[in-house]
């Protein structure tokens, strides 16, 4: 009697374990492969200044309290709810709807209270949510050579984060394309610039760094700075190139082409004069 | 007195005996407490009076005090995040709070889910509707450890991403997304499924609570049970009634404090009780000086 109820206890006891166990397992994958799907940030989704450009490292920082949407002035930022596709609760902004406004004292980072948004930063400028890009040269009036240089007239970094670039309109041929170009050493991809872009679609748009920036492989060397750096060429000096041109003739590579030697009055009494209507005259005569 | 067999309704007698205010009482100062929490996180954004900032994760009270949520910040430190002190300062704020008054006071006295489940509850008393799912309580245990261990392995706030308590209380200050899908799904769960499914069975954040919960000095108590007239009518309102059982039904020797840390110090039991077995006090109440009081009491009603 006492052996099977031992026995039947024991029987419950395992099952109830192995129940919870299965629990256990199937619920932690299930929350696993979700919190992996909720690493992918939409590029419309612009993070707070601070936040960290690894998404997961900015997730696992943020607690959802929203103190940094509380102190934002502008009501730029706003936290994630269930059918927006950025992770529940966490905070962001879209530049085409509301930029950041880039404020100097950036009470959003104050705010936060996990440093999820990053107190170390205290300058804007250095702030990265982002990088603008020209997107669209196909639309971008700019390169249809008309005047519009909105993006470059609100960006707060003028000249830094955006500049214009002059080049020749190859239409009218008479015309200059003025250019807005970004600088990613300046540009904290705060919206402005999309926000204000005069097209249907922005034009430029500011993305996530990560889909923004390229990035040169770690082995890659360029020559000419490596030589910079080292105060001298790194391996054996270059020759001088040496064209083969006419003897008497040079050649000027940064402007004006083959530049012609004096003409030679010892080579006169041959055929071949300095042109060849010389010598077609010559044979006239 | 045997009204037992006649009475269909849940706390009648004690509407009867005590007038409906009284028999309310503790149930109305639950909302009151809901309410007044929710209205002083709303009275910013609404009214623009910052007493305090943020949301139940955390927050900011009158521009120098951090409150956080322990429960948060223990799944921050399973990620490996090492948080700002802000945090750890509130984390400790609101974690001595519910030590003192009973963890799970954050269950029945500030949690907005609590409305939620107790309407369910309350319809399903009032249509008579039978569980279809039997949950077990541990699995609330189940979810806490899958949490702390799932934060851990990932380094991530997993559970805050489904999290539908924090999210309601976010919603509910900041713009109301669609957290209140989620708060009809746990109606419907509890009214029409499963008799406390969320609260009592499936919530990690309960079960957290109810851990801190667990050597608190505030306890509900079963001081006169003596005058118990077995009506069972505490057993149907209480959110967790295997916590009842051991208080009321004990002997001489068993202490009239219900210990357990699930108990949610909601009082309905107090309310519902026509014979005032239940009241509030401290841990360390004996059962000595209750029986002699009341036992010559007891004799007489019962025989």
């Amino acid at each position: 009697m006492a052996g099977g109820t031992t026995l039947q206890q024991r029987r419950r006891f395992l099952e109830n374990i192995s129940r919870a166990a299965g629990g256990l397992a199937l619920f932690s994958m299930g929350l696993g492969v979700y919190s992996r799907q909720a690493q992918s940030l939409p590029a419309e989704a612009l993070r707070p200044p601070g936040a960290s450009i690894n998404e997961k490292e900015c997730q696992s920082a943020c607690v959802r309290c929203g103190l940094c949407v509380r102190d934002c002035p502008y009501d730029t930022l706003k936290l994630a709810t269930l059918v927006d596709s950025v992770a529940l609760g966490t905070p962001y902004f879209e530049a085409r709807k509301v930029p950041c406004e880039m404020c100097e004292d950036i009470p959003c980072v104050k705010a936060c209270p996990t440093g999820a948004l990053d107190h170390a930063l205290t300058n804007i400028d250095d702030a990265r949510m982002g990088l603008a890009v020209l997107v669209d040269q196909e639309t971008c009036i700019a390169f249809q050579g008309l005047r519009c240089e909105v993006c470059f007239n609100v960006c707060p970094l003028q000249h830094k984060a955006i500049s214009l670039d002059r080049s020749h309109n190859a239409r009218t041929g008479k015309h200059a394309l003025i250019i807005p170009v970004v600088h990613s050493d300046a540009c904290t991809g705060c919206g402005k610039c999309e926000r204000a872009c005069i097209l249907e679609e922005a034009a430029i748009k500011v993305m996530p760094l990560k889909l923004a920036k390229g990035e040169l492989g770690q082995h890659y060397r360029l020559g000419w700075k490596e030589k910079e750096k080292a105060g001298g060429s790194l391996v054996t000096p270059d020759l001088k190139h040496e064209y083969n041109l006419p003897e008497g003739a040079t050649y000027d590579y940064e402007g004006e082409g083959l530049k012609q030697a004096a003409p030679d009055n010892s080579m006169n009494d041959t055929p071949f004069g300095e042109s060849a209507l010389d010598r077609l005259n010559k044979g006239f005569k | 007195m045997a009204t037992k067999s006649i009475r269909n309704r849940v706390g009648e007698e004690a509407v009867q005996q005590k007038g409906w205010l009284v028999a309310h009482k503790w149930l109305l100062l639950r909302r009151i407490s809901q309410i007044s929490i929710l209205m002083i996180f709303l009275a910013g954004p609404l009214f623009s009076v910052w007493i305090i900032k943020g949301n139940m994760t955390s927050s900011l009270l009158l521009e120098t005090i951090p409150l956080s949520d322990p429960f948060v910040f223990l799944q921050t430190l399973a990620s490996g995040v090492l948080v700002d002190e802000n945090m750890i300062i509130g984390a400790v704020i609101i974690a001595a709070f519910y030590f003192m008054v009973g963890g799970r006071v954050y269950c029945s006295w500030v949690c907005p889910v609590n409305a939620v489940t107790d309407a369910a509850d309350w319809l399903r008393r009032a249509l008579n509707i039978r569980n279809r799912i039997t949950l077990s309580r541990d699995n609330r245990s189940i979810l806490l450890v899958a949490i702390i261990l799932v934060s851990m392995i990932s380094g991530m706030l997993v559970w805050e991403l489904v999290n539908p308590v924090t999210m309601i209380q976010r919603e509910l200050v900041f713009a109301m997304g669609f957290s209140w899908v989620l708060m009809l799904a746990i109606f419907i769960l509890d009214a029409f499924f499963s008799r406390r499914a969320w609260c009592g069975h499936l919530c990690p954040m309960g079960k957290f609570y109810s851990m801190m919960g667990r050597y608190s000095p505030l306890k509900v108590n079963a001081l006169h049970r003596s005058q118990c007239d077995d009506c069972m009518d505490c057993y149907a309102v209480c959110p967790e009634p295997q916590v009842i059982k051991p208080a009321l039904k004990g002997d001489e020797k068993t202490s009239p404090v219900i210990f357990s840390g699930d108990c949610t110090n909601c009082g309905q039991c107090i309310d519902v009780c026509a014979k005032d077995v239940f009241s509030v006090g401290h841990r360390f109440i004996t059962p000595i000086k209750e029986i002699k009081n009341s036992d010559t009491s007891q004799r007489e009603v019962s025989l």
